[in-house]
């Protein structure tokens, strides 16, 4: 914009700073209370990392960590081949209903409770047991809708010529999809993967909904959120810490990979 | 010269568009012929045929003989050199010269002696390691031209090869389009909207308009005998007035300023000279029709006799190098 | 090369193909179960708990019942100031960040969108550790010297509000930050050219054209914020219901599930409305700029 007095520069210099520090502030507390040595919030007895210790020990956590896990995997798996599928598909073709973008955008906006509710009253009325695998049933509905939403953002740009002519020089639809579009595309599959990786580890409400009674299908969030409601306690800000860098990690990771190493 | 291709009463229809419509002709082995016409006549369109991009509606497409019409484009002897060049962008431009050797399944040993020759030809070889985006726009060219030479089809498309290029290097690589031509001994059908171009480079031109083959012939016929008016004002330069209900028209250089013992003569005003390098063009209103005429003077003539803007002239032709159009 | 006539499958039809596994799965697990609920709505509750399969609209007649209105309107309540305090902060750093050189926009921008990419409740939960009795905040003031009662700030309607200003301003920077990056800067000084104040060009050139993103980041906020149901429960202490404790409720606690259908209905309508009104706004002001940029 264009060049603007000093007080103005300075009023929005200040804007930024408040709001930064408004999102940080909490997070930063979280964090340096998971290194108080004595555990308690009001006195700082020095720094330890003996919290995260107690976590390694703690077998529900663990288990409930090994079970975000394996949702997370398997989910972003079947949502990586089908999302990335599905976007291919809308962006070869040359007419776009609007039934269909409706389709593909719904569970990205769908407020989470309706969809946990109704995938809730569909497993039971169905009589279909429930645990860790219908949690992945559930997660791959929104992670393909995201998935697909940053592949199709890689195609809008893509230029279709360089598979027309694969094709030209003598070769086969998959020899074109595997040696052509595939590693054109391959940072935005890559990023779109690990948002869904990221979206999925950190899901609450729909597994929550559709884990089932066992307490052995129980997911990190799950554990977190019966962890929270005892109060502050030092394990929780420690475990809240770890899954905060997986989450954060994951996704500056994908924002970097579909910066495009290989993208113009 | 036996014959290579025959497309077959070919028409396309996008929805409403006829982009081609009832389109029949002949390319003969190691012809470079040329496929002319304006933006949207339907140029590309054929050459998508050609290729095997897009499927006709009617008529067949025979090549040696064979109706290859619905054959996709990996299975055909045919090559098309994109009017984006459509390189890989994740590919060396060793890697995009292989890349169709490779689909194609041959022995490595001849993938690497293949494309080490062709990139020898297009003198590409120092750049065998550098990425599409690391080129210019002549480099680019050739890496497209060398992925498609390199596959020896019986058929090389090319769609407004030099499209891209700029004026001066346009020019040199027109020739050397020719020449590569002549040594590789392939048949060459090039796109173009330039008709100097087309001109300088093909054995035989097809010239399009709105989807329907106009005429076909050498350069010189199509300059020299237009079908129609319309390939009258779209070859070359010409001169039209009517006369009797009937358009008549003639090039600029058969006009004769001062018209020293020609059949016809009338008399006019300069309104604007223009030098182009050899020779000197006029611009002459008279009163034969609203456009003023152009002539062309050599340069040598007008020095014997100076005209200026301003003067009144006379010009005249002889009838037998004027066409006459009833369209 | 043999001549061969292969029978060429259509690019439509291979298109298709692709879509099917997806457009299969999002049908049945999110369509079907959806329509479920729909349907479920016009059934009875059982005696016990379960669902009497005999048509009935009496669940949408319950959802105007005082009690059950009380709580849409204290969710209505809570939800618009929230995203009315989120939409102001929000465009307010969007349009800080809009006004830094070119260079230092992305960084910007990743770091105001950052906190938005972790857990949600463990974003909620860093609240809890500030406002608790205990905690952060009444420490503050104890340092300066405050001696009195801890004042109660967890469990209260003002902590539900922070945290969903909390949890979504990310979002709001971001939708507004698109329009705002994508203003033609030539626009504000031909306004303060034409001799408008900075004010008035505010007010009568960049706001109008930056309303579709204001829109977006607000319709966002409403209506992930109405269907709420783990900041009112974390920072509410249960103390506040909003629809979407009422719909947990009704299905893991007084199993009314018919009651709980029509309630996620509801919400479905709520936001549909909205994004209906959105996509009105967006096309308005994208008509407005055409006929700008024709005139
Ligand atoms: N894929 C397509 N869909 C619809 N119309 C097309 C398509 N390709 C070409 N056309 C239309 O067909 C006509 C001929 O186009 P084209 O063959 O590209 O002409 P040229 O190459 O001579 O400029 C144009 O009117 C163009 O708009
Ligand atoms: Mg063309």
């Amino acid at each position: 914009m264009a060049e603007r007095s000093a007080a103005s520069r300075r009023s929005l210099t200040a804007v930024l700073v408040l709001v930064l520090s408004f999102l940080y502030i909490p997070i930063a507390v979280l964090v340096a209370l998971s290194f108080n040595e004595g555990g308690l919030p009001t006195v700082w007895t020095g720094i330890s990392v003996k919290w995260y210790g107690a976590l390694f020990s703690n077998r529900d956590i663990l288990s409930a960590a090994f079970n975000t896990l394996i949702v997370a995997l398997i989910s972003t798996t079947i949502a990586t081949v089908l999302g990335t599928l599905l976007a291919l598909g809308i962006e070869t073709r040359r007419r776009k209903g609007r039934a269909l973008e409706a389709l593909v955008f719904a569970p990205m906006i769908i407020p989470d409770i309706v969809l946990a509710i109704a995938l809730l009253s569909f497993f039971s009325l169905l009589k279909f047991p429930m645990g860790l695998h219908t949690i992945i049933l559930s997660h791959v509905v929104f992670n393909l809708a995201f998935v697909s939403a940053v592949v199709r953002a890689k195609l809008k740009s893509f230029d279709w010529s360089v598979t027309e002519a694969s094709a030209d020089l003598g070769a086969s639809a998959v020899t074109t999809f595997r040696r052509v579009t595939l590693p054109l595309i391959a940072p935005a599959v890559i990023a779109g993967a690990l948002l869904a990786f990221t979206l999925s580890v950190d899901e609450f409400i729909i597994a929550f909904f559709t884990s089932g009674a066992g307490r052995s299908s129980t997911t990190l969030p799950m554990q977190i959120f019966a962890m929270i409601r005892f109060g502050v306690t030092p394990e929780i800000n420690a475990l809240a810490t770890l899954v905060m860098v997986v989450s954060v990690t994951a996704l500056a990771l994908s924002q970097r990979i579909n910066k495009g190493i290989v993208a113009p | 010269m036996s014959t290579l291709l025959s497309v077959d009463h070919v028409t396309k229809r996008f929805g409403a568009v006829t982009a081609v419509d009832a389109v029949s002709l002949d390319v003969k082995e190691n012809e470079f012929f040329a496929l002319l016409g304006p933006s949207g006549s339907g140029k590309t369109t054929v050459l998508r045929m050609l290729a095997g991009f897009e499927i006709p509606e009617e008529g067949r497409i025979l090549l040696d003989g064979k109706d290859i019409s619905r054959v996709p484009p990996n299975r055909r002897p045919v090559n098309l050199m994109f009017q984006s060049y459509a390189l890989f962008p994740h590919m060396t431009v060793a890697g995009n010269i292989a890349y169709g050797l490779e689909v194609e399944g041959l022995p490595r040993p001849e993938i690497t002696s293949r494309v080490g020759e062709i990139m020898e030809i297009t003198e590409l070889a120092p750049f065998a390691r550098r990425k599409p985006d690391q080129l210019s726009g002549g480099q680019r060219q050739r890496v497209a031209l060398a992925r498609a030479l390199v596959k020896r089809p019986r058929l090389l498309l090319l769609d407004e090869p030099l499209g891209a290029l700029d004026k001066k290097l346009r020019a040199a690589m027109q020739l050397e389009l020719k020449r590569l031509q002549h040594d590789v001994g392939i048949t060459f059908v090039i796109v173009t909207h330039d008709q100097e171009e087309a001109l300088v480079m093909a054995d035989r031109v097809a010239i399009l308009q709105d989807g329907r083959l106009v005429q076909c012939g050498t350069p010189h016929e199509v300059y020299e005998h237009p079908a129609n008016r319309f390939t009258a004002n779209f070859i070359g330069v010409m001169n039209f007035f009517d006369e009797n209900g009937r358009t008549v028209a003639i090039r600029p250089e058969r006009l004769r300023v001062f018209a020293e013992g020609t059949e016809r003569r009338i008399e006019g005003t300069v309104i604007a000279t223009a030098y182009h390098g050899l020779d000197l063009q006029l611009h002459v209103r008279t009163d034969l029709s609203s456009e003023p005429f152009v002539v062309r003077l050599t340069a040598e003539a007008a020095d014997r006799r100076p005209v200026a803007e301003g003067d009144t002239i006379p010009i005249g032709w002889n009838t037998s190098d004027t066409r006459i159009f009833t369209d | 090369m043999p001549a061969e006539v292969v029978r060429v499958i259509p690019q439509k039809t291979r298109s298709t193909v692709l879509m099917v596994p997806a457009l299969a799965w999002l049908t049945a697990l999110m369509v079907v179960p959806c329509g479920l609920i729909l349907a479920l709505a016009f059934f009875r509750r059982g005696i016990y708990g379960g669902i009497e399969y005999t048509f009935t609209l009496e669940n949408f007649a319950l959802l105007l019942d005082p009690l059950y209105a009380g709580i849409f309107l204290t969710s209505a309540r809570i939800a618009g100031l929230a995203t009315l305090i989120a939409v102001v902060v929000g465009y307010a750093a969007a349009y800080a960040i809009a006004a830094a050189p070119r260079n230092r926009q992305p960084i910007l921008l990743f770091f105001a969108i950052l906190p938005f990419w972790s857990n949600y409740l463990i974003r909620t939960y860093a609240w809890i550790v500030l406002l608790n009795r205990e905690g952060l905040i009444t420490q503050g003031l104890r340092l300066l010297g405050y001696e009195g009662e801890p004042p109660s700030m967890l469990y209260t309607e003002g902590a539900v509000i922070v945290g969903l200003v909390y949890n979504y301003l990310p979002f709001v920077i971001l939708a507004c930050y698109a329009p705002l990056s994508r203003l033609n800067p030539e626009l504000a000084e031909a306004s303060s050219d034409l001799g408008a104040s900075a004010f008035t060009t505010f007010r009568r050139v960049i706001l109008p054209m930056t309303i579709p993103g204001i829109a977006a980041g607000a319709v966002f906020v409403f209506v992930l914020s109405i269907g709420n149901f783990i900041t009112p429960a974390l920072l509410g202490g249960g103390r506040f219901q909003m629809i979407g404790n009422l719909v947990y409720a009704q299905f893991l606690t007084a199993n009314d599930w018919p009651f709980g259908a029509a309630l996620s209905m509801a919400l479905i309508a709520i936001m549909l409305g909205l994004l209906t009104l959105q996509a009105m706004v967006a096309e308005k002001t994208a008509g407005e700029t055409r006929e700008q940029s024709d005139g």
